[in-house]
């Protein structure tokens, strides 16, 4: 691994500059939010060149944004915000990434610990046979001919209009689960071909099931708006993507892209950050399905969401109604939103890309579902398999300072291959299983991958999204089962 | 000849294939990227498809035929283990690819590759040898 040996000023303990004199062809500076004790490893590796790379889009505004989970990523950092003009800025796919709208969506139980941890080997098989995980897993889900065009318009309105899951669901889910402006005609045969058959699948990699228990309350009259009452509450937390979908969509207009930026005239340090005019016939078209990604992705979550519901009920033996599984909210971290922001005392629309980042959403923000207009936007932010998970709100700050966003999670620290070398599957299961987390996963080497070890320690991201006010800490969670794929 | 080597990323994990020709160092960066998918020494040749494509550029054919490779592995479930590449410029590509439909009881799933990126994707033409960083 390059170190990166360019120049960081510190503006304060947690807000560090690339000053666009640092390369000629930045418009904005660049602006890392992170603690002394991670600059070590950010600066280790070359993140901090991407973020300095992508202040080159045209129409940036602000500072070119890296969240504290920042790392090393191809084209933006994972963990980069980048706010872009309507009118004369550019989309970039890169800065959306392949898996268009990964996110992660938390419910909540009225059980205990003590309910479910006699219980939490059947639980965590019944979870991992209900959803179908893994490569090369097939979905349950048979769509009619042409039907994934219905999916990919209503996003999760389709999914609970077949019956997974109920109409509450939608309001807590960021968009509704439904983004406006998806245009199905606007993503390929092929990108359809790979979402039919995977449609209600978690897919591999770091995407995960987890069973989990409040251990700490921070704000309790916050998390009681989301029904965060006690410790040892369970809780369930979904992670996943758009799948086979999302990645093609990005490949195709990546590559469409690529051309485009020849005829615009936009010339960027590296090819992962092609782009277009946001207004440009190939800005739109990729806005158009990349939602329609988002939405596929929404779609997903939603089915899986019912098929953990009803495993969770079974085992259990309660109806879903006693078990009070409610869905907390559901975010994206990967995704571009056409947002209204201030920018230097003016209102501007900006195309705000999050590329391993989540909306942070203050109080009172029309996006904010009513449920939560008085406390701001739930953002959830999962740690590693073995450590623990958050829950934080949204801030005025963050509206301020970051286009209301904040961090997504724990931010990789060891390559997948150091992180196999240093550790072997079966060791990173039984270490977990002393830990008290019962885990299922389809391969030995992909849990040694997600490993503790190869990440940040979350706590120490969130600490530094609180200390800097971009978001608030309301509450924590531990695992005690886990499924990957 | 050492046909591909893996290269670390942090987020991701990418590799450098070679080749006395350029077509054979392309064949190698699809064969590398199965090897990283899956344990392909159990994989039998059944079945055969063929790609063609056309593209801008040389960097643009590299991205494009090992995504197309990833779309028949999502669409088919197809694990590849040897590429006959029968036609080669530097905007074209046309290939046989074998290997065999995805068995759970006989092949050995490691990782899933979303997709290959353009970041620090290289196609040097004069040493025969291509290196491309995936999202996995």
């Amino acid at each position: 691994m390059t170190k990166w040996h360019g120049s960081l000023e510190k503006v304060d303990e947690y807000r560090w500059r690339i000053p666009r004199s640092y390369k000629a062809g930045m418009r904005v500076d660049g602006l890392i939010y992170a603690s002394q004790s991670m600059l070590e490893s950010i600066t280790g590796e070359q993140a901090p060149e991407q973020v300095a790379n992508v202040a080159f889009l045209p129409g940036i505004v602000g500072y070119s944004l890296a969240m504290p989970d920042i790392h090393w990523g191809y084209g933006f950092a994972i963990g980069g915000v980048a706010a872009t003009r309507v009118r004369d800025g550019v989309v970039s796919p890169g800065g959306v990434g392949f898996d268009i709208n990964c996110g992660v969506r938390l419910l909540r139980t009225n059980l205990t610990g003590e309910d479910v941890l006699p219980k939490i080997k059947p639980l965590v098989d019944a979870l991992y046979e209900a959803v179908p995980s893994g490569l090369g897993s097939k979905g349950k889900i048979r769509l009619r001919p042409g039907e994934i065009d219905e999916v990919l318009a209503k996003g999760s309105r389709w999914a609970v209009e077949h019956g997974y899951g109920r109409s509450e669901d939608l309001a807590s889910t960021e968009e509704y689960g439904e983004m406006a402006g998806a245009d199905p005609a606007s993503v390929s045969v092929r990108a359809k071909e790979r979402g039919v058959p995977q449609l209600g699948t978690l897919g591999s990699g770091n995407h995960f099931l987890e069973v989990a228990l409040v251990d700490h309350i921070i704000e309790p009259e916050v998390a009681g708006t989301m029904g965060i009452n006690k410790i040892g509450q369970v809780m369930l937390l979904i992670h996943c993507g758009s799948r086979g979908l999302g990645y093609q969509t990005a490949d195709d207009y990546i590559k469409q892209m690529m051309a485009a930026m020849k005829r615009y005239q936009i010339e960027v340090p590296d090819r992962q950050l092609a782009c277009a005019p946001v207004e440009s016939p190939e800005g739109q078209a990729y806005l158009a399905a990349m939602r329609c990604s988002a939405n596929y992705a929404w779609a997903n979550r939603q089915a899986i969401m019912h098929w953990v519901r009803e495993a969770f009920c079974r085992v259990l033996g309660r109806c879903e109604a006693d078990a009070g599984l409610e869905l907390i909210y559901d975010v994206a971290h990967n995704i571009a939103k056409i947002e209204e922001h201030e920018v230097a005392g003016r209102r501007e629309m900006l195309c705000v890309h999050r590329k391993g980042a989540t909306r942070a959403f203050p109080p009172g923000h029309p996006d904010v579902p009513e449920r939560y207009a008085r406390v701001g936007q739930p953002v959830l932010i999962p740690g590693d398999m073995g450590r623990v998970s958050y829950v934080l709100v949204g801030t005025e700050l963050a509206m301020k300072e970051t286009f209301g966003s904040t961090c997504h999670g724990a931010g990789r620290v060891k390559s997948r291959t150091a992180a196999k070398r240093m550790l072997k599957g079966s060791d990173v299961l039984k270490s977990l299983e002393a830990r008290g987390i019962t885990v299922r996963a389809g391969s030995l080497p992909g849990l040694a991958e997600e490993a503790s070890e190869a990440y940040k320690d979350v706590t120490e991201v969130v600490g530094v999204a609180q200390s800097t006010g971009i978001s608030r800490i309301v509450a924590r969670t531990r695992p005690i089962g886990v499924i990957k794929g | 000849m050492k046909r591909f080597a893996l290269i670390e990323h942090t987020a991701d994990t990418g590799l450098v294939a070679y080749g006395q020709t350029l077509a054979e160092a392309f064949a190698n960066a699809a064969y590398g990227m199965f090897a990283i998918i899956a344990d392909i020494g159990t994989v039998k040749e059944v079945e055969r498809r063929t790609v063609e494509l056309g593209e801008e550029d040389s960097e643009s054919l590299l991205f494009e035929w090992l995504n197309r490779l990833l779309y028949f592995f999502d669409v088919e479930t197809l694990i590849f283990r040897r590429f006959e590449i029968t036609g080669f410029d530097e905007y074209h590509l046309r290939a046989s690819c074998y290997g065999e439909k995805y068995d759970p009881s006989r092949h050995h799933i490691k990782i899933g590759v979303k997709s290959a990126t353009y970041h620090m994707l290289e196609v040097d033409k004069k040493k025969n040898r291509v290196r491309v960083i995936f999202d996995v």
